[in-house]
C-alpha cells in the first residue's frame, strides 16, 4: 500500500498537479482501464464499488455501475482483483456507506488493507456520521477523504479539513456526477476558500468534464478527480481509449 | 413520544447519512421545524389548513357487519376521507407551508402509488410553488390515474428508469434533483423516513392521527382500543396513529407486505439518508421490495418503526398479496368502503388474526381509499 497524502503531497511539492481518474469497479475491462491511467500519467486512481441506489452520481456512472452489478461484480470480487493490480500509484475507493456497513468497520477496513487499497472516499458519510469509520480507517493506516460542498458555510470547512486525510475532495457543483458543458464558478471559488484554510492537498472532482476544465480547476486546486468523463470513454471504447484521455489531460495539466 | 437524540437517532436507529452538500440544508430545516413547530402563529395556520381545506378531524366509524362476522369490535379511523383522498395530506400541508416560511419557491417530492405526489400538488398549487415529482416508471404505469392527477395540479412528473423502477428508485431521482437544487428548493419527503430532521418531522405532523383517534376513542367507547392496527411502508400513517397511543397498553400492531418485509426480514443498514432495517443482500446492495400495492413497495422503513420494534413495543407482521386481496374485497362488500390496498394489508391481518382478538376493540388506521386501485384490481380479478 502507497501512503496517499505522502503521495499526493510530494507530487505538489514537484509543482505537478494531481490527476486522480475514477474508474467503476467491475466493469467489463476495467482493470486495464486503471493500468491504462496509471501508465498514462495518473497519481491515484479511484475505483468506484458499484452500489445499488447511488444517490450522488449521475447518469453514466449509474450506468456502469448497474452493468457492473449485472455482470456479478461484488465488493470481494473487486477488492480481489484490485489486489493483483500493482500499478505502481495509490489506489482509492469510493463506495456508498452501506458497502462498509454492512461488514462491519473494522472487517471492511481490513478487506481494503488486504486488497492494498490507500483510501476510502464515503460520499454519504458526512462529518457527523463519520467518526466510527474514520476511526477504524485511521487504525487500519487508511486515509479517508472528506468531501467538502459548496454549501458548507465558512465554520464548518476547517473542520471537514481536519478529518480529511490524503486530500479533501472539493465538490465542484452542486448536483451529481457527470459531465457539464463548463466548469461552474462555485468550482474554483470553494477551492480556493478551502486552499486558505487547510494544506492537505485539495482536489476538485464533480463537473471536471475534459482537459480544458481540468486546467481552469487547476488554477485554484492542487488536482482533480475525472469520473464520467473516463467511465463514458471505458463505456462506449475501452481501456485503451481512457489511456489516450489520460495521457491528453496529463499534457495539459504539466502546461499549467 | 419523544423527540430524536440530536444527532436524529431514535435508539441505535435514523442519524443523517447524506452527501455533504446536503447537511447544511437539513440543519436549516431541523432548525426552521423546530422554531416554527413551537411558534403559535405557525400551528394556528397549520390547523386551519387542516380543518378548512384537508377536512379534519377525520372521524371513526365502526364495522357492524364486519366486526360481528370477526367476532371483535372493529373501528376504522377514517384517513380516506381526508381532501385527496389518504393521511399523505397531513404531513404535505405541514411541509409546504414550512417551505414557504423558508423562502423556497419549489418543492420536489418521490411517489409509490401517487398519494404523496397527490397531496403534494395538491399543496403546491394551494400555496403557488413550483413542484416536480419522481414516480418508478413501474409506478407510472399501475397507477396512471393519479399521475394524470397530478399533472392536472400542475406538477411535472418524471418516471424514473433506474434500478428497480419503484419508490426506492423514485427517492433516490428527488435526492439527487434537491443536491443540485438545494438552494430553492424544498424536498418534500413522504414518510417518516429519510435523514434526520425528517422522520420526526414527519412523524409531528401525522401525529394528528393519533392524537384525535385517542379523543374519538374516549368519547365514543370510553377506553383505549386494545390493539391498533396500520400498513407500513414507509411507515407514515401507522406511526400518526401510534404516536396517539404509545403510553397506552394497547398492542401496536404494524403489518408490511410479505415482499417487502424490512423489520420482519431485513437487517439494520444504511440508505436514503438512515440507518434502519432493510432488505440487503449479503454485500449490502438494497433488494427490490415486490408487492401488489405500489405504495408499500419500499425495502426500508422509517427508523423510529425499527427502534420501536427493537424494544418490543411494536410489532411487524406480514401479509401475502393473496390475503390482500381478499381484505380489499371483504371490506368493500360487507362495510361499502373500497381501502387503498396499502390499508388491505392492515385488514388482511385482523382477519387472519380474528381468532385471537375474539371480544377485543381494534382501531385500524384506513389510511387511504382504493380509487386509484380499482383499475389495478379489475386486471386482478377480471370484470
Amino acid at each position: 500500500m502507497i501512503a496517499l497524502e505522502e503521495h499526493l503531497r510530494a507530487c505538489r511539492e514537484r509543482g505537478r498537479k494531481i490527476l486522480v481518474p475514477y474508474v467503476t469497479g467491475g466493469l467489463s475491462g476495467w482493470e486495464a482501464a486503471v493500468r491504462a491511467a496509471a501508465a498514462s500519467g495518473a497519481d491515484a486512481i479511484e475505483i468506484g464499488i458499484p452500489f445499488s441506489d447511488p444517490v450522488m452520481d449521475g447518469p453514466v456512472i449509474q450506468e456502469a455501475s448497474q452493468r457492473a452489478l449485472d455482470d456479478g461484480a461484488t465488493p470481494v470480487s473487486i477488492l480481489q482483483s484490485a489486489r493483483s493490480l500493482d500499478v505502481g500509484v495509490p489506489l482509492v475507493v469510493m463506495c456508498y456507506y452501506n458497502t462498509v456497513h454492512h461488514p462491519g468497520h473494522q472487517r471492511f477496513a481490513s478487506q481494503l488493507k488486504d486488497a492494498g487499497i490507500s483510501g476510502a472516499i464515503v460520499p454519504d458519510l458526512p462529518l457527523e456520521e463519520s467518526g466510527p469509520w474514520c476511526e477504524a480507517a485511521d487504525a487500519a493506516g487508511l486515509a479517508t477523504v472528506m468531501l467538502a460542498a459548496p454549501t458548507a458555510p465558512d465554520e464548518r470547512l476547517p473542520r471537514v479539513c481536519a478529518r480529511a486525510r490524503g486530500f479533501v475532495y472539493s465538490v465542484g457543483l452542486l448536483g451529481v456526477t457527470g459531465e457539464r458543458s463548463a466548469l461552474v464558478h462555485t468550482a474554483t471559488a470553494l477551492a480556493a476558500r478551502l486552499k486558505a484554510v487547510t494544506d492537505v492537498p485539495v482536489v476538485v472532482g464533480v463537473g471536471v468534464s475534459n482537459a480544458e476544465q481540468a486546467v481552469e480547476a487547476c488554477r485554484v486546486a492542487d488536482g482533480v478527480v475525472m469520473g464520467a468523463s473516463v467511465v463514458r470513454r471505458l463505456l462506449e471504447h475501452g481501456p485503451d481509449v481512457v489511456g489516450d484521455y489520460v495521457s491528453e489531460v496529463r499534457r495539459a495539466l504539466d502546461g499549467v | 413520544m419523544s423527540e430524536p437524540s440530536e444527532a436524529g437517532r431514535f435508539g441505535e436507529f435514523g442519524g443523517r447519512f447524506v452527501p455533504e452538500t446536503l447537511v447544511p440544508a437539513c440543519q436549516e430545516l431541523e432548525a426552521s421545524f423546530r422554531e416554527a413547530w413551537a411558534d403559535p402563529i405557525f400551528r394556528g395556520e397549520l390547523d386551519s389548513v387542516l380543518r378548512e381545506y384537508a377536512g379534519r378531524p377525520s372521524i371513526l366509524t365502526e364495522c357492524h357487519q364486519l366486526g360481528a362476522r370477526l367476532g371483535l369490535r372493529l373501528v376504522l379511523k377514517r384517513e380516506d376521507l381526508n381532501h385527496t383522498g389518504s393521511h399523505k395530506i397531513n404531513n404535505v400541508l405541514g411541509q409546504t407551508l414550512l417551505a414557504k416560511r423558508m423562502g423556497k419557491k419549489r418543492i420536489v417530492a418521490e411517489t409509490g402509488a401517487g398519494q404523496h405526489g397527490v397531496a403534494s400538488a395538491t399543496a403546491a398549487a394551494l400555496l403557488g410553488l413550483e413542484c416536480k415529482v419522481y414516480m418508478g416508471a413501474v409506478d407510472v404505469e399501475r397507477q396512471a390515474l393519479n399521475v394524470f392527477r397530478m399533472k392536472l395540479l400542475g406538477a411535472e412528473v418524471e418516471a424514473v428508469h433506474s434500478g428497480s423502477r419503484t419508490l426506492k428508485d423514485a427517492v433516490n431521482e428527488a435526492m439527487r434533483d434537491w443536491v443540485a437544487t438545494v438552494e430553492s428548493t424544498h424536498y418534500c419527503l413522504g414518510s417518516v423516513m429519510g435523514p434526520h430532521p425528517y422522520p420526526w418531522m414527519v412523524r409531528e405532523f401525522h401525529r394528528v392521527i393519533g392524537d384525535e383517534a385517542r379523543q374519538q376513542m374516549a368519547d365514543r367507547y370510553g377506553s383505549d382500543p386494545d390493539v391498533v392496527v396500520a400498513c407500513v411502508g414507509g411507515g407514515s400513517n401507522a406511526i400518526g396513529i401510534f404516536s396517539g397511543f404509545v403510553d397506552t397498553s394497547a398492542r401496536l400492531v404494524g403489518v408490511e407486505p410479505a415482499g417487502g418485509a424490512a423489520v420482519g426480514r431485513g437487517q439494520p443498514g444504511v440508505v436514503h439518508g438512515m440507518r434502519s432495517y432493510l432488505m440487503q443482500d449479503e454485500y449490502g446492495q438494497v433488494l427490490e421490495a415486490h408487492s401488489v400495492s405500489a405504495g408499500l413497495d419500499y425495502p426500508g422503513v422509517g427508523p423510529e418503526h425499527s427502534y420501536l420494534a427493537s424494544i418490543g413495543r411494536a410489532e411487524y407482521p406480514s401479509v401475502s398479496d393473496s390475503e390482500v386481496i381478499e381484505a380489499f374485497q371483504l371490506m368493500a362488500r360487507t362495510e361499502g368502503i373500497i381501502p387503498a390496498l396499502e390499508c388491505a394489508h392492515a385488514l388482511a391481518w385482523i382477519v387472519r388474526e380474528a381468532p385471537s382478538l375474539q371480544g377485543r376493540t381494534v382501531l385500524m388506521n384506513l389510511s387511504g381509499r382504493g380509487d386509484k386501485d380499482v383499475g389495478q384490481m379489475m386486471e386482478i380479478l377480471g370484470s
